[in-house]
């Protein structure tokens, strides 16, 4: 881990001010050395505020393809006077520092250990560009320059990719090709050669994109056929609905009548959100709902009316700090319980944990196949470093031969042919009831109700036919076990000690594996891609003496869940807890698990 | 209670509509309200309503919130499917319901606790989309189930059974519903089915939302002296400004109509709502005008009724969402997804 950077292993940095369009300057720096066939890491640490705060973003390259983010800084871009002092100190020794030099910063350039690189960024704009606004953003574009000459880009990459970003506007593409010039020749007239370490064209990016987790989130949810998204704009999932609905535009648009195949409904809150899925997966649509931590919390009633009725529906729950305000836009593992139990009354719900876009896209497919198979709504757990930040993984895939899986489901000949339907009678012995949609036969006509019913589907208050009711639904609950997606699990008969983790903790925990074996401590790991857990999270468990639990949260939710639904003694489960709102690293894991091992060995 | 079942006798000299059903067969489950509750009036005109205009029961969708008046859906049209929701949120899954498929009927029963309370957020947006659908609030300014604690449309002054008496304004559904845009807003009684059974068929025939506020009693708890939602009150505080007579497609105006000052709104299937003056200061389809007039007389403490305003030309929520004809929910699964070579094309704008 304490390894220096080399070509094509290094991290750069740049602090910056949010509202002064950096985003486009450090996606470009990005996918230049994914275009160079580097494997990249993108890390976007923003603020909950539309201008004038701190924002930062991360880029690793990484030849040995980790994707999980290195916690170390090689490069620091330092763009925000506000933060400087912070991030020289955050620089590795041996690091450099990019400043913008046109205003002096000499009494806080206090670091021996690292080179300190000026490139007066904001003199160069002002002196080449005239409006105000220009120059502010150019600023950033310049230091992608500067970067460029530093690091050795391949220039032809560079100007491909801006032919193509500004390819329908001409002025633009001349602004910010001479502010990327501004700075490469500032680098190579003023600074020796490049850094130490560089990038090198590569071949490990063949067959990848690059992807944030709601953008694949949203193709997922076209592809598995949804026709209603509803919901309410919360950070950091609103960018779900956004592809959605962009995406139902470019595949679902009559370009003649300019109407569309699928509905996008903006509610009033959360609440309402779920009810209109709930209403339209009741109808017998596809439809799913995207949201975050406090949304869970509005949609607790509705989630158990949805579990006691039967009614598919799919929620995407985009994890982040909580509660309430001021951390909004950092990331967190943290409504594992709150999800897996929402709701008053005996209520569980399936859960699937994608760990990355790729599998965005899948789970939210397998969302709706869940849902409607279960008749009960299924939330997709992913998290804020997911679903809004970039992610290089393998292009996606789709088998055309799929078809949806609607679950039982009475067609009007079914029902014709039948003498009476009943709802939530369990003919076939798993747990799952036949059910009807409206306007298909008037024999199909139930009365849809919340904990009163019986199994005939009529109004009871009868304590023997409510039970009736609930065990079934928790004979449904043990039969969802064998259908959820099992979990990821690298496994020796030699070791005793593992790992389980989840989510978006994967990478670092992939990452921390290969160097605790690099020193000869070798850790099993699970990674659980569902609730209810099936077997194979049992046999894990009972396999190993003591498992490190890793996740992002304070409270070891995921843990809990464990000694909650499997059979497991507390102190086997070791947690190992990340909760700071920033993604997770494998230094953080290695660290830990030695500090624990070396624990064990003083006792 | 619903699995007391009704004796499955008709008389054979029962009339039959165009679809050869009596309207036996538009009736649910016996009510387990309240013998003299206002609700089940409400649930009879909706099996008359129903009955007339030849709906195959199947073709219709109840839904609720919580409350005495979000029990009744069970209690009519048993071959419809029903959704009994949550406290305030039946508005949501309505629309929701309505949006994946618009070929059905949408009836939403609420009550003033779940309309004005609880779910009024709800009931306001709902409005705004202008959701097709026919929306009644038996309205008797009481919680019934909880024992008679005041709703949000209880006056100010009227006292509770035990003599309590309410401090909080009322809020007046019919008057909300003209500021957010409602495109058919009326009020009834349930004490007058010869108004009512018209209101519910053109409201169900109507595009877009249409809410029928109904003065529903409440026997148990607020029928006394001091209520100003008792039958007593209501039948002499009662002003009809607009009486409306709903006309099938194929019906003929007569003769009768052409009588005094009468206004004939043609509906986007044809049929037509004849609107007839009581009061001949009215004109139901000036929005400004009828809420001066609802606000006039509410300060007279008349209990203003009829068709009050309608307006069948604004668009629905699938016309302002851009949504094609057919139902979502019975799109071919092959034409709503992209393939795989749409994703492999798609994935050059990742790279």
């Amino acid at each position: 881990m304490t390894t220096g950077p080399k070509d094509n292993d290094f991290t750069v940095k740049i602090a910056n001010v949010n509202g002064t369009g950096s985003a486009s300057a450090n996606t470009l720096l990005m996918k230049v050395l994914f275009r160079m066939g580097i494997p990249v890491v993108a890390k976007n640490y923003f603020p909950s505020n539309i201008q004038g705060f701190p924002t930062w973003y991360e880029i690793r390259a990484n030849e040995d393809g980790y994707l999980a983010r290195s916690g170390r800084v090689d490069v620091m871009v330092a763009m925000n006077a506000e933060t400087y002092q912070k991030d020289q100190d955050c620089v590795a020794p041996g690091g450099f520092l990019i400043y913008d030099s046109t205003w002096p910063r000499h009494r806080i350039l206090d670091r021996k250990d690292i080179t300190i690189l000026g490139v007066p960024l904001a003199q160069l704009c002002n002196e080449n560009f005239s409006a105000s606004r220009a120059r502010i953003l150019m600023k950033n574009i310049a230091y992608v320059g500067v970067l460029a000459a530093l690091l050795d880009l391949d220039m032809e990459v560079v100007k491909a990719l801006l032919t193509q970003s500004f390819a329908s506007k001409a002025q633009l593409l001349d602004a910010n090709q001479l502010a990327i010039d501004l700075g490469y020749r500032y680098a190579k007239e003023h600074f020796d050669g490049s850094l130490p370490f560089r990038a090198r064209s590569s071949d490990k990016t063949d067959d990848h994109i690059i992807i944030d987790g709601n953008t694949a989130t949203g193709l997922g949810c076209v592809y598995a056929g949804a026709t209603l998204g509803a919901w309410y704009p919360i950070t950091p999932s609103t960018s779900i609905m956004d592809a959605f609905r962009a995406f139902c535009d470019q595949y679902r648009k009559d370009p003649e009548t300019g109407l569309t195949n699928s509905c996008v409904i903006q509610a009033e809150d959360e609440l309402s959100a779920l009810g209109m899925v709930l209403g339209a997966g009741w109808n017998g649509a596809r439809a799913f709902t995207s949201t975050s931590g406090p949304g869970i919390s509005l949609m607790n009633e509705f989630l158990g009316y949805g579990y006691f009725a039967e009614i598919p529906a799919v929620l995407i729950d985009v994890q982040r700090c909580g509660p309430s305000t001021g951390m909004p836009t950092r990331t967190q593992q943290s409504d594992i319980m709150s999800c897996a139990y929402a709701s008053h009354g005996d209520t569980r719900h399936v859960l699937l944990f994608p760990a990355n876009p790729g599998e965005c896209f899948s789970m939210s497919v397998q969302a709706f196949d869940l849902a409607e198979q279960l008749q009960t709504p299924v939330i997709v757990v992913t998290d804020l470093d997911i679903g809004m930040n970039d992610w290089m993984c393998p292009d996606l895939q789709w088998d055309d031969a799929y078809q949806p899986n609607r679950g039982k489901v009475l067609s009007a000949d079914d029902l014709e042919k039948m003498e009476a339907f009943h709802r939530y009678i369990d003919a076939d012995g798993d747990g799952i009831a036949y059910r009807t949609l409206p306007g298909t036969h008037p024999k199909g006509a139930y009365f849809t109700r919340g904990s009163g019913h019986n199994m005939y589907g009529a109004y009871t208050e009868d304590s023997t036919e409510y039970r009736e009711i609930v065990d079934r639904l928790l004979q449904k609950w043990e039969a969802a076990k064998g259908f959820v997606p099992e979990p990821e699990v690298h496994y020796s008969e030699k070791f005793r000690s593992g790992i389980i983790s989840i989510g978006s903790c994967h990478d670092a925990v992939v990452e921390a594996r290969d160097r605790l074996a690099d020193s000869g401590v070798h850790l099993n790991y699970l990674r659980v891609k569902a609730f209810p857990f099936g077997a194979r999270v049992q046999e894990f468990l009972d396999a190993h003496d003591r498992i490190y639990v890793v996740e992002q949260n304070r409270d070891a939710q995921l843990r809990g869940l464990l000694l909650l639904e499997a059979r497991v003694e507390q102190a086997t489960l070791v947690p190992l807890l990340h909760f700071d709102g920033l993604p997770l690293n494998a230094k953080f894991l290695v660290d830990a698990i030695n500090t624990d091992l070396s624990k064990g060995k003083a006792a | 209670m619903t699995y007391i079942r009704r004796p499955n006798v008709v008389h054979p000299d029962m009339p039959s509509n165009e679809l050869g059903l009596t309207a036996r067969d538009y009736e649910g489950g016996i009510s387990s309200l309240c013998a003299g509750c206002g609700h089940d009036s409400v649930t009879s005109a909706f099996v008359q309503a129903l009955f007339e205009l030849s709906i195959p029961p199947h073709r219709v969708a109840k839904l609720s919130g919580i409350g005495c008046s979000s029990k009744t859906p069970a209690y009519f049209a048993s071959a419809s499917h029903g959704f009994n929701s949550v406290h305030g949120r039946m508005p949501s899954v309505a629309t929701g319901a309505n949006s994946v498929n618009r070929d059905l009927h949408y009836i939403g029963v609420s009550g003033d606790g779940d309309s004005l309370s609880i779910g009024f957020g709800q009931l306001c947006h709902a409005i705004r989309r202008n959701v097709n659908m026919l929306y009644v609030i038996d309205n008797n300014g009481v919680y019934g189930l909880t024992k008679g604690q005041f709703s949000a449309s209880a006056d100010v002054g009227t006292t509770a059974k035990k003599g309590e008496v309410n401090i909080q304004p009322p809020i007046d559904a019919c008057m909300t519903a003209l500021t957010m845009g409602c495109t058919f807003v009326a009020r009834s009684f349930s004490g007058d089915k010869e108004q009512l059974v018209p209101l519910l068929k053109a409201g169900l025939v109507h595009k877009g939302f249409a809410l029928i506020d109904v003065v529903s009693p409440c026997v148990t708890f607020n029928d006394h002296l001091g209520s100003t939602k008792s039958y007593d009150f209501t039948r002499q505080h009662y002003h009809p400004a607009i009486h409306a007579d709903f006309i099938a497609p194929a019906g003929e105006i007569t003769a009768s109509y052409r009588d005094g000052d009468t206004i004939s709104v043609v509906l986007h299937d044809g049929s037509r709502v004849v609107l007839r003056k009581v009061d001949e200061q009215y004109d139901p389809t000036d929005r400004i005008a009828s809420y001066a007039f609802l606000q006039k007389h509410a300060a007279a403490q008349e209990i203003v009724t009829g068709l009050l305003f309608i307006d069948d030309a604004k668009p629905d929520m699938h016309e302002t969402h851009k949504v094609v004809e057919q139902p979502l929910n019975s799109i071919d699964f092959d034409t709503l997804c992209p393939g795989q070579s749409a994703l492999a094309e798609l994935q050059n704008r990742f790279r």
